[in-house]
């Protein structure tokens, strides 16, 4: 009895959409193919052509928009639940700035003179997952006093933010423009370029975490009530803290590893989950999975349609129709 | 009657600052005690202490005669709740949500939800007489409604010992004895045994069995309101004068404070 009646049924109709857009964005592109023929290609039929465009090209980034979509907002779920403030987001504790900082270290290490990478490219999921648990783990660290209270973890989690913020501004300018280019495209989140071998290697990893996360909704409950109920109801508290932010880690640390920085999923969709199916993380967790998940799959899809021939990268739009639809949100609910 | 907590040379500090010196307290079983004394003094820092909200720099306390640093905060969970003061409800929350989250000390990662649980549920809202509005949500709540919901958050969880910290502040005159007497059936009923942080010293005097006067990092009085409240100790404690009468309706002390304002005692003569 974690999740009323209600909410599973907005919980699956979220699925069935989250579906339906999978199938719709995997149609839409230079060769448009119908809903019902991708959906025979999943399964072996349709033309050569469209057996290539669907899965070569586009399955695999729309997977990965798909995952890291549920990642970022179940890890947003998870943080904003823990430090009880509805800012909380991956972003705000350092780990999108890790990321970003590895990814561009990684970009200026290992280019040579003529500025092509020296090692293969299959490695930058490697920097930016790096860089991300670092910065998570000396957060943590940082704000070790006695356990680690919420706020100390919000404001040292801000200032590393902006640390590794200032050193990939930094490397950024220091580089080629080229090198500069290519890593703004990263830190602004694509998933331009995913392979089935980058689906296989994130689709157990966030799956496995994304279930997981459903196991520790009891304790992200009372870890919202604070943590003085949550040790009077029994909760362990420093240790729930511990893997909450554990959790976390590992689902931005995979989004951004194939996705790059997609900024502001990991804030809004828990936000617009908590209006439609309330509080209790039991709903409030898968739903925000869906939302996060159908977002980026739109972002994305937007990114490589509208601007043809241009390809802009998915994070432009998580915020460029996230952030109208949270503002409307927000609005349509304030008396209430 | 048996002491269910103790404390044993028990020092608590924020910091260099000694909040309590030394402190010995046996909390009879099955009554009502009320910690009082002035701003500051402390009462519901030993209050959180005992809770385990607040680590000893020296000394321990006993649940049932064991230490209770060496209990599992879960085992502890099962035994005594604590509401503290002014808690917040995350935005949106049910009643019904906030109340089931007393059952966390219950559950373990098989057996998440059973009809006990459901059931021990409905009876902390029948009980706090939030069964109306379980479905509302914490944050639209009256403040007098809302303190019940804690409440039933707490007798969800099904323990022996309820710890209240200032369980009436921000409560209008009516509501606040709403609260008490609650907690007083909860007491004569089901014979819990709740601990609490009170203000007003009448009230306090009035359900309290025993009372707990805490000064200068130390407790001052302990007994019952009739034997332990004087002119004496109010001023010793709360450092103020006063008349220490008897409740008309009750026949528990009631203390008039001195002090200025009207006076229209000659007015409207001594039957007033």
């Amino acid at each position: 009895m974690l999740v009323d009646l209600s909410a599973m049924k907005k919980i699956m109709i979220l699925g069935v959409i989250t579906v339906l857009v999978l199938i719709m964005s995997t149609g839409i592109g230079d060769l448009k193919i119908a809903p019902w023929k991708v959906v025979s290609v999943f399964f072996g039929g349709g033309t050569s052509l469209e057996q290539l465009v669907v899965t070569s090209f586009r399955l695999p980034r729309i997977i990965i928009a798909l995952l890291a979509g549920m990642a970022l907002a179940v890890a947003g779920g998870i943080l904003q639940g823990m430090i009880r403030n509805p800012l909380a987001s991956p972003d705000i504790i350092g780990i999108t700035g890790g990321a970003g900082a590895a990814v561009v270290a990684f970009l200026t290490v290992f280019s040579n003179d003529d500025n092509t990478l020296m090692v293969s490219i299959k490695w930058l999921p490697v920097a930016a997952f790096t860089g991300a648990a670092v910065i998570a783990f000396l957060v943590y660290f940082l704000a070790w006093r006695k356990g680690v209270s919420p706020v100390r973890l919000v404001l040292i989690g801000i200032g590393i933010s902006a640390l590794t913020q200032a050193l990939t501004t930094l490397l950024m300018i220091l580089g080629p423009i080229y090198r500069a280019s290519q890593a703004n495209i990263w830190i602004t989140g694509t998933v331009n370029g995913s392979d089935w071998q980058d689906v296989w290697i994130l689709l157990p990893w966030s799956l496995v975490f994304i279930l997981l996360s459903f196991f520790i909704t009891r304790q992200l409950n009372i870890q919202e009530l604070g943590e003085e109920i949550a040790t009077s109801v029994g909760g362990n508290v420093q240790r729930q803290r511990f893997l909450l932010l554990l959790m976390s880690t590992a689902l931005v640390g995979g989004a951004v590893a194939f996705a790059g920085g997609i900024g502001f999923v990991g804030l809004m969709a828990p936000h617009m989950a908590r209006r439609m199916v309330g509080s209790s993380f039991g709903a409030l967790l898968p739903t925000a999975a869906f939302i996060g998940g159908i977002l980026v799959m739109v972002a994305d899809l937007i990114g490589r349609t509208l601007f043809l021939p241009l390809e802009v990268p998915a994070g432009v739009f998580t915020a460029a129709i996230g952030a109208p639809y949270f503002i409307y949100l927000l609005f349509k609910t304030r008396n209430s | 009657m048996s002491d269910i907590l103790q404390t044993k040379d028990l020092t608590l500090s924020y910091g260099d600052r000694t909040i309590i010196d030394e402190l010995n307290i046996d909390i009879p079983k099955g009554e009502i005690s009320v910690f009082i004394g002035g701003n500051g003094c402390g009462k519901s820092t030993l209050l959180r202490s005992i809770a385990r909200l607040l680590k000893p720099k020296q000394g321990s306390v006993l649940l049932d005669g064991e230490a209770i640093s060496r209990l599992s905060t879960k085992e502890v969970a099962r035994k005594m709740a604590i509401l503290p003061q002014s808690p917040t409800a995350p935005e949106g929350l049910t009643v019904l949500q906030l109340v089931k989250q007393g059952r966390y000390p219950h559950q373990t990662w098989l057996k998440q939800w059973s009809h006990k649980d459901e059931e021990i549920v409905q009876d902390a809202l029948k009980a706090t007489k939030m069964e109306e509005l379980q479905h509302r949500k914490v944050d639209e709540l009256s403040g007098g409604q809302r303190q019940r919901a804690w409440i039933a958050l707490t007798l969800a969880q099904d323990t022996d010992i309820i710890l209240l910290d200032e369980p009436t502040t921000y409560l209008d005159m009516t509501h606040q004895i709403e609260i008490l007497d609650l907690l007083f059936e909860l007491n004569e009923k089901e014979k819990r045994t709740i601990v609490m942080v009170l203000h007003d010293l009448n009230l306090a005097c009035r359900y309290a069995h025993n009372i707990v006067a805490i000064r200068d990092k130390q407790i001052y009085a302990q007994g019952k309101p009739e034997d332990v409240i004087s002119c004496e100790l109010v001023k010793n404690v709360f450092d103020m004068d006063c008349q220490v009468s008897r409740d008309p309706l009750f026949g528990t002390p009631l203390c008039i404070p001195f002090g200025k304002g009207r006076c229209i005692l000659n007015a409207v003569g001594e039957t007033g």
